[in-house]
């Protein structure tokens, strides 16, 4: 069963870190993707740039319009996620705990939707 | 495609439902508990067959059928194992912390109390189609998120099972604070965590705070019908009529509670059970055993320290050390100035102190609180009371 992991951070609390502490952080980072990635349950991850370099396009009317900026002007942005292939919610949320932001963030387990899986619907 | 919770539920549901169209007639079995079992287990392998039947026949089935083949094996392997096991993975599935408190505990009478959805939706007020609404998001969730169906592992219990204690805890809850009026459905909510709570003790003998809480609820319930009077209204503590109090739910109580606590490993329901068996050891409210229940609070206010805990300490303290000690203790809480039973304990305590003009105005700020009828009628009383030049009558 496939589950993204969003990591859902406040931004501005990167700065408040020292560079010992941001230091710290990568190392806890590096430490967690050796895990993941020795227990083979991880599909992908990556890190987002800041939501500062975030553009939002729709299309209106035939229309693309862009703008700058995230599409939701919250105080907390994701900054990247884990794509992890694990039995079931139990073990997706063991590996979320994981991730060094959940200390300080929030971690979205979101399953992902496999279109094969449930195109017969409830029977 | 199918989970093993929705087959097991269905057949849970099945077994309660021909429990309540036979027991009344025949009688209740020797061991009702093994007999809900057998029939759930029985009604589940009716449904499997029914199932790999119309697999064979619709030909659209082909991959799902394959799938279904696993499961059906796995199901059958698991049904050898004790049944039992099938109730507690209920449990923890429907109190799974990923499901939304209010749906954990529709699940949890839906699929484990035996009560229909227009039942559960009546015991907690709301309509029929946002209960059943309510169910089948939850449902969803379980299947989609894929929640497992099972008993967590050891190290995962401690984090999990304090979901299903507050489950029962709040199902009782709900029953409990019905019992002035209201659908007899809700006052039903009472039993109905009661025997949930036996069915977890019974399945989880080891666990002190599962004892801790089915000792809670019996004590609760030993008082139930004293708290209130003839014309419904609320009765406290040291007024109650302590013959009506039920002395063998008391009896049977204490021993869990006492043998809980012996293996020294108290938690939170443990120690409001054991506060509760205080209480009801006392022959009249003037011979309750004020200074254990002071060191009882102490106990749970280090386990859980919350505003709500930290009153209820410092209201024994007042009736342990008086008043003006109790008194400074509740001066120091804070966040509890919307919590009506803050300014109705603050009344009492600054009234046992003659500060009558402090006690009146703490009653009229608890008044401005009350929620329902009963409570408005009582402390309106307790102003009237308050009021009146003879206020030491009762």
């Amino acid at each position: 069963m496939l589950y993204m992991l969003l990591i859902n951070t406040d931004e501005s609390y990167y700065g408040t870190l020292s560079e010992e502490q941001m230091g710290q952080l990568m190392g806890e980072y590096m430490q967690f993707g050796e895990e993941i990635e020795k227990a083979g349950v991880q599909i992908t991850n990556h890190r987002l740039r800041p939501s500062s370099s975030t553009t939002t396009v729709r299309v209106r009317n035939g229309e693309v319009l862009s703008t700058d900026g995230p599409f939701a002007e919250t105080k907390e942005q994701c900054g990247g996620y884990y794509l992890i292939d694990v039995k079931d919610l139990d073990e997706a949320i063991a590996w979320a705990a994981k991730i060094p932001s959940s200390k300080y963030g929030a971690i979205e387990v979101r399953p992902i939707w496999v279109m094969d899986e449930d195109s017969g619907g409830q029977s | 495609m199918l989970g093993d919770f929705d087959l097991a539920e269905e057949a849970m549901q099945d077994a309660f439902r021909i429990a309540l169209e036979r027991w009344p007639k025949q009688g209740i079995p020797i061991e009702p508990g093994a007999w809900i079992t057998t029939t759930a287990k029985r009604r589940l392998i009716d449904r499997l067959r029914k199932r790999r039947v119309r697999d064979r026949l619709d030909p659209l089935y082909g991959r799902e059928r394959l799938n279904r083949e696993g499961q059906i094996e796995m199901l059958e392997n698991s049904l050898d194992s004790s049944l039992e096991d099938d109730r507690l993975r209920l449990i923890f599935t429907c109190c799974h912390p990923a499901i939304n408190q209010d749906a954990q505990i529709a699940l949890t009478l839906n699929s484990l109390g035996g009560l229909s959805v227009p039942e559960v939706a009546r015991a907690f007020l709301v309509p029929t189609s946002t209960m059943a609404q309510r169910l089948v998001r939850a449902k969803r969730k379980i299947r989609e998120a894929r929640i497992p169906y099972r008993v967590p592992p050891d190290h995962l219990l401690p984090e999990r099972l304090p979901s299903v204690l507050l489950v029962l805890y709040l199902i009782f809850n709900e029953g409990y604070e019905a019992s002035q009026g209201g659908a007899a459905i809700r006052r039903e909510l009472c039993d109905e965590a009661i025997r949930l709570g036996r069915l977890l003790t019974e399945l989880m003998p080891d666990e002190p705070e599962a004892l801790g809480l089915l000792a809670l609820l019996l004590l609760h319930n030993a008082r139930r019908d004293a708290r209130v009077d003839e014309a419904g209204d609320p009765v406290l503590l040291e007024d109650q009529n302590r013959s009506r109090w039920d002395r063998q739910a008391m009896s049977e109580g204490r021993a869990l509670v006492r043998s809980a606590l012996a293996r020294k490993q108290p938690g939170s329901y443990q120690i409001q059970a054991a506060i509760a068996a205080v209480h009801c050891e006392a022959a009249c409210a003037e011979d309750t055993d004020w200074q254990q229940i002071v060191a009882l609070y102490g106990e749970l206010l280090k386990l859980q320290p919350t505003p709500v805990v930290a009153l209820n300490h410092a209201v024994a303290v007042a009736m342990s050390d008086g008043p003006k000690r109790g008194l400074a203790l509740a001066d120091s809480i804070s966040q509890l100035d919307n919590y009506l039973y803050y300014h109705s304990a603050r009344a009492l305590m600054l009234e046992r102190l003659g500060r009558m003009g402090a006690a009146r105005t703490a009653l009229l700020r608890a008044l401005k609180l009350a929620g329902n009828s009963s409570q408005k009628k009582f402390l309106r009383r307790k102003v009237e009371l308050l009021d009146s030049p003879s206020s030491d009558v009762p």
